[in-house]
């Protein structure tokens, strides 16, 4: 299949990248980073956009940067390129960890992690990592405004985020968790295939006490989610299996899963105990 | 290009690991697929289908598709003559069996959601599909019918009411009333009072499968010559030839049917398309070429689907383990229509439910129903893989029930090796086998003893891993077909195949096949067994294929067929070649035929070192000065060959799987396969088949459904979530075999193509159910999703011994 | 309907042209400059059939817009064959019998390369995962994973085997 016929922008910047949304006026108007879910979408006519915006020659957007107690990560960096980049494996392990299971490698050569986390696809990975490392999103609207939204507010609803109209992500703030040991442990149908639960831990050790514990869920909900009773029942245990297995079984609190032909919400609720016992076993080198 | 193979040509190519011939184009995509044939003036196709699975069409407009841009036209099906002539089907099992007309393009009503109800012309694809957009259909949707039970219950809507039922057919084999068993419903009853037998009953379910062959499916037609040429990708171009004159009207001779380059079939390209009929009939109307290629979208709703069964089993067996009967109950789900051979398809496993075991008396009986989803065909395997996993997954119960080691339970049932040639409870005779023997080999390669110690550790450990045991000692029915069976079970039409040799005057040698190979590796096995017969080095052999122009007599690729048909044929074309060059020789050498040996490619008169050789022979033939009186010029030959009997692969397949009991994921550990398909021509392109054949059937086994939801919609209609898997979802395989030549002909070789899948199914599910035996875990549906898996460990209640099997 | 113009280098040859933005560049390859090698088996990204490599890296071209291509070298499997010299891949996919149909063979080989210029020693894991956004219907994997194994190993070796071939690739 082919998309339907629409036109096309690739600003340099993203000051025109801005402004050509907000001259957009009442055209349907799709914002393209890697383009990895958006394409195909256009491909089956599910979407039909009058405008597509790509971000892709924005310079300014891509890179990685060390500022101080966190590092940046500009919106059009590759998954691939979260997966590699010195800086984010030193401070901000989770999320090289979950970029390295995302889709496939091709996908990972071209999808975006500002792209990933403005899609917001409940069954997206990149979500959970942001929101357990509490990532800072980096909200940009015309004339050199910037906003930031902490990444529990940023995730609204089902393929819906607090960017506003108008607006772009354009980096992601991640507090630096050096020396966290981190893991995301995903469950699919097939390799490929989107993940049924998956949970994104960081876990700090610190002489045999798991001092500091930051777990979330994907899938578990329309949005990701903090499984802050796991993390309440892990901080200041020794870091055992057993302190895990424990605190593992309230992972499902709070959440609300759905139901589909692969795993209804009982299993779901069932497979973020599991899960989460397995993803922070691994992140705590238990 | 040529890649040139560093190896002597002296080496005997039968058995050899000859590399591919057809790589060179494949690797470097110098390839010709048919969506790659761009034509002067050629025209595109865009498909309108239903997103309804049961609705009246009440109206059509498509005056805004035709004005936009580059559209040469609209046609909905009454605006398009000829497409309502309904498509064929070939195999009426019963002579009261009720088929609805298929026309190309619904006239007024559809029965399923793919169903194509109008067709746009235009410049381009992207215009057609633009164009295709601006149909409007008004549909009056009805409530379709989904389910096979439902369907047959009273008061059901119908999915085609002028039939007045939602039953195709029903067709039946019962070994008392044929006279080649005892009835299995008395031996069953019998078992039933007697305290000495135990009665086993199974319900089980064959999901409905997508072939999803990775080209999807083209088609190009071009009337701008004397004929009508059309390129599809299809497995049966022989086929596609006649049905397409027959359906159309235009005379057979009119029409060149061509099968480029074609990316898999695995039966789902063994069909007759509606896109077929609508590319051409647009073609012959317009004068111009025209093509359409699919989408996979549509690929995966409107090509045919497989498998789709609920199987009622039965079995009778002394406690001792002898079992004394079997009866088969089967509902089929045809979906909307009839293709080629659908309602034969499950007759395919009618005959091989018995599988390698001495049953005394045997029934099946199977009921055909019409659903609102896409039509049903072959695929790989074809009602084999059906029957093989009803009858494995059988002994597994029956086992269990009796406390009995699995395999020790078959062995006790099978059809020994001193035993063959056998004649079954179905009336078949088994030429060759030694199930021992395949048994014996695979149980040492996988260390059959060993994983059992392994397996009764983690289950006294209560290791959440818990570790199963799958067996599948199997047998099936292929090389389609004795012309003279298929005529007794009213398919219309033969099951030879027929070669032809070219001895061109340089040297050369062109061998021209019925078959029509997909990936299969023709060009390379033909090329082996010719240059072994014929003494002529294997890079001057050329086999030409799939063109009905070039090659006029076939009847193409399917039901493991080629190699013990259309490759028979090709030996003997050569053994007549000989014949025909030995009157030449003799002549030449002034010696009489009789006296001649003919080795190497060189005819020698006996006793002499006078010799000449065949290409000597081959160019003496072609100046023609000095032939033997009444000689015709040439020494061409051509063979058609008939076989006397089905091909009986056989082989012994185990399967280890770890199931992790917290999350129901299932992962194959170990897989070993000893198969048995007689003597092997190319042992690498049988382990590629035999690969590509696992893979499949573990498919079934974990991945794979093509589910619909409740308003008839498939749900799986991508490959987004159609789950066929990847490298990483898949384990190496321990392939090897044993060699028990067939005696069905002179070649000793048995079909391949199928029997991995067939096989490698029950292999699995055997296996993740031993795993969960001491849960009392007995059966899990396909695929055994981690959902699946884990809801029936937590349904069942778990045993208080430890150990699962004895 | 408005054009952009692009230009690209495609196979070591430079093309300039006009397209719709909504053009794939699978489409592009295919019709517009003859790459037909390169297929297209799906439309939701999951098949890798149309895989190439874009400035050096594998990307499926079905989800890469011509237009976004614009100024990027690109490689299809008809540029892997230079002086009548298969490459090494290539080579080991035929040694090996690692295709069938051969639909999936010319994603299938672009994927294999561009994890081995990533990973010159993968595991057989690796190689699974490296792989596993290209689907094959035929193979089972089995001989494909054996291939790259192959072709790792000869890598892996001083010099690459340069093998000889007769004929050139139009």
């Amino acid at each position: 299949m082919i998309p339907s016929t629409f036109d096309y922008e690739a600003p340099t910047t993203v000051e025109d990248a801005l402004t050509l949304l907000a001259s957009a006026g009442d055209r349907e108007v799709k914002v393209m980073a890697g383009g990895q879910s958006l394409l195909p979408v256009l491909r089956l006519r599910l979407a039909a956009p009058e405008l597509v915006i790509d971000l892709g020659k924005i310079d300014e957007l891509r890179g990685v940067s060390d500022d101080g107690d966190a590092v940046v990560i500009g919106a059009m960096t590759t998954h691939d390129d979260v997966v590699r980049e010195p800086l984010i494996r030193q401070h901000a392990l989770l999320l090289s960890a979950t970029a390295q299971t995302v889709a496939d490698p091709q996908i990972r050569h071209r999808g975006t992690l500002g792209g990933a986390l403005a899609h917001a696809d409940p069954a997206g990975d990149m979500g959970a990592p942001a929101l357990a490392l509490d990532a800072q999103m980096v909200i940009a609207s015309l004339g050199g405004a910037r906003r930031t939204v902490p990444a529990v507010e940023f995730f609204a609803d089902l393929f819906s985020t607090a960017v506003g109209d108008g607006e772009l992500l354009v980096a992601v703030r991640v507090p630096k968790h050096t020396g966290w040991g981190a893991h995301y442990e995903k469950m699919n149908r097939v390799a490929q295939a989107w993940s049924m639960v998956a949970v994104a831990a960081a876990v700090r050790v610190d002489g045999g006490t798991i001092a500091e514990a930051k777990v979330a869920l994907t899938n578990m909900g329309v949005v990701p989610l903090r499984a802050h009773a796991v993390e309440q029942a892990l901080v200041g245990r020794p870091a055992t299996a057993e302190s895990v297995r424990v605190a593992a079984a309230s992972a499902a609190e709070g959440t609300s899963p759905m139901s589909d032909g692969n795993a209804d919400e009982e299993f779901r609720r069932h497979l973020a105990t599991v899960l989460t016992g397995r993803a922070v076993l691994a992140a705590a080198g238990i | 290009m040529t890649i040139i193979e560093d190896s002597p040509t002296t080496e005997r190519e039968f058995g050899r690991a000859r590399k591919r011939k057809e790589d060179a184009r494949l690797i470097t995509g110098r390839t010709k697929w048919t969506d790659n044939i761009q034509l002067p003036g050629m025209l595109h196709l865009a498909m309108v289908r239903s997103p309804y699975a049961s609705a009246t069409i009440s109206a059509i407009d498509t005056s805004e598709a035709k004005a936009a841009s580059g559209v040469v036209g609209v046609w909905t099906g009454p605006e398009l003559a000829g497409s309502e002539t309904g498509l064929p089907c070939a195999w009426p099992i019963t002579p009261d069996m009720k088929a609805p007309t298929h026309p190309s393009i619904a006239q007024g009503r559809v029965a399923f959601a793919g169903e194509i109800v109008a067709v746009v012309a235009a410049r381009s694809a992207i215009d057609a599909i633009d164009a295709a957009e601006k149909v409007i259909v008004d549909y009056d949707d009805t409530t379709p019918v989904l389910d096979m039970e439902q369907a047959l219950a009273e008061g059901s809507p119908l999915v085609h009411p002028e039939l007045g039922t939602n039953k195709n057919a029903t067709w039946i084999f019962d070994s008392g009333e044929a006279g080649t068993g005892d009835s299995a419903d008395a031996a069953i009853a019998a078992a039933r009072t007697d305290p000495d037998s135990i009665v086993v009953q199974r319900r089980y379910r064959q999901q409905r499968l997508i072939p999803a062959f990775m080209e999807p499916r083209s088609t190009v037609v071009d009337p701008t010559g004397e004929q009508i040429t059309v390129w599809s990708a299809t497995q049966v171009p022989h086929f596609v030839r006649i049905f397409m004159a027959l359906v159309t009207g235009t005379p057979e001779s009119k029409i060149r049917v061509i099968a480029p380059d074609v990316g898999g079939g695995f039966g789902g390209k063994l069909q007759f398309t509606p896109e077929e009929v609508i590319t051409f009939l647009l073609a012959r109307a317009i004068g111009k070429p025209v093509k359409y290629t699919e989408s996979r979208s549509e690929s995966m709703v409107s090509s045919h689907h497989g498998r789709d069964q609920i199987q009622q089993l039965t079995l009778s067996a002394k406690r001792d383990g002898t079992v004394t009967g079997l009866k088969v109950e089967l509902l089929a789900d045809m979906g909307a229509y009839l293709g080629l051979v659908s309602p034969g398809v499950p007759i395919l496993g009618a005959f091989m439910f018995n599988s390698i075991y001495k049953f005394p008396a045997y029934r099946f009986e199977c009921t055909n129903v019409f659903t609102n989803k896409t039509w049903t065909d072959a695929y790989r395997g074809a009602g084999r893989p059906e029957a093989t996993f009803a009858i494995e997954r059988l002994m597994d119960a029956l086992a269990s029930e009796l406390g009995r080691e699995p395999m020790e339970l078959r062995q006790q049932n099978w059809i020994t090796h001193e035993e063959f040639p056998f004649t079954t409870v179905c009336g078949l005779t088994y030429d060759s086998g030694n199930y021992e023997a395949a048994t014996a080999k695979a149980m040492e390669l996988f260390d059959y003893d060993g994983l059992r110690r392994e397996q009764a550790e983690r289950r006294e450990r209560r290791d959440p891993i818990q570790l199963g045991i799958g067996i599948s000692t199997f047998t099936e029915m292929c090389g389609l077909a004795p012309s003279r069976v298929l005529g007794s079970l009213n398919y219309v039409g033969g099951g030879w195949e027929n070669a032809a040799i070219r001895m061109l005057p340089t040297g050369k040698v062109e061998v021209v096949t019925g078959t029509s190979p997909h990936g299969q590796g023709h060009e390379t096995a033909w090329s082996q067994i010719v240059a072994d017969r014929l003494g002529v080095a294997f890079e001057d052999v050329e086999v030409l294929h799939g063109d009905t122009q070039v090659s006029p007599r076939g009847l193409d690729s399917y039901g493991s067929r080629s190699l013990v048909v259309g490759g028979v044929a090709v030996s003997l074309a050569a053994d007549k070649v000989i014949e025909k060059a030995r009157v030449v020789a003799a002549h030449l050498l002034e010696a009489s035929p009789d006296d001649l040996e003919f080795a190497a490619g060189n005819f020698t008169v006996r006793g002499t070192d006078q010799s000449t050789s065949l290409a000597t022979i081959a160019f003496a033939s072609f100046d023609a000065h000095n032939l033997p009186d009444g000689i015709e010029p040439g020494i061409d030959a051509e063979a058609t060959f008939d076989p006397p009997n089905f091909s009986y692969p056989h082989g012994t397949h185990l399967c280890a799987t770890e199931v992790d009991t917290e999350t129901g994921v299932v992962t194959i550990r170990t897989y070993v396969c000893v198969d048995d398909i007689g003597t092997v021509l190319n042992p690498l392109i049988v382990e590629g088949q035999v690969h590509g054949g696992l893979a499949q059937g573990i498919a079934q086994a974990l991945y794979e459904d093509g589910v619909y939801d409740d308003s008839g919609t498939l749900t799986a209609a991508s490959l987004a979530t159609y789950h066929i898997p990847s490298a990483s979802d898949l384990p190496s395989f321990t392939t090897d075999r044993t060699v028990t030549p067939a005696t069905s002909n002179h070649l000793g070789v048995k079909g391949v193509g199928e029997a991995g899948t067939i096989a490698s199914t029950p292999a699995v599910v055997n296996s993740v159910v031993d795993a969960l035996a001491p849960w009392g875990v007995d059966d899990i549906e396909m695929p055994m999703t981690p959902m699946r898996v884990w809801k029936m460990i937590q349904s069942a209640i778990p045993s208080s011994t430890t150990g699962g099997n004895a | 309907m408005s054009t952009r113009s692009v230009t690209v280098t495609v196979d070591g040859v430079r093309y300039t042209d006009d397209v719709e933005p909504r053009t794939l560049l699978a489409h592009y390859l295919r019709e517009r400059l003859g790459k037909v090698g390169t297929v297209v088996g799906c439309d939701t990204s999951s098949c890798g059939a149309c895989t190439v490599h874009l400035d050096g890296r594998s990307v499926k071209s079905c989800s890469v817009l011509a237009v976004q291509a614009d100024g990027s070298d690109i490689t299809t499997i008809e540029g892997l064959t230079t002086n009548g010299e298969l490459h090494p891949m290539q080579r080991a996919f035929h040694d090996n019998h690692a295709l069938q149909c051969g639909f999936c063979t010319p994603g299938m080989i672009m994927a294999a390369i561009d994890l081995l210029s990533n990973n010159p020693d993968p595991t057989e894991h690796d190689i699974r995962e490296g792989i596993e956004g290209n689907l094959c219907r035929c193979t089972g994997y089995h001989n494909i994973v054996k291939a790259v194994q192959a072709a790792a190993g000869q890598q892996s070796e001083s010099a690459p085997q340069a093998v000889a071939a007769t004929g050139g690739v139009a």
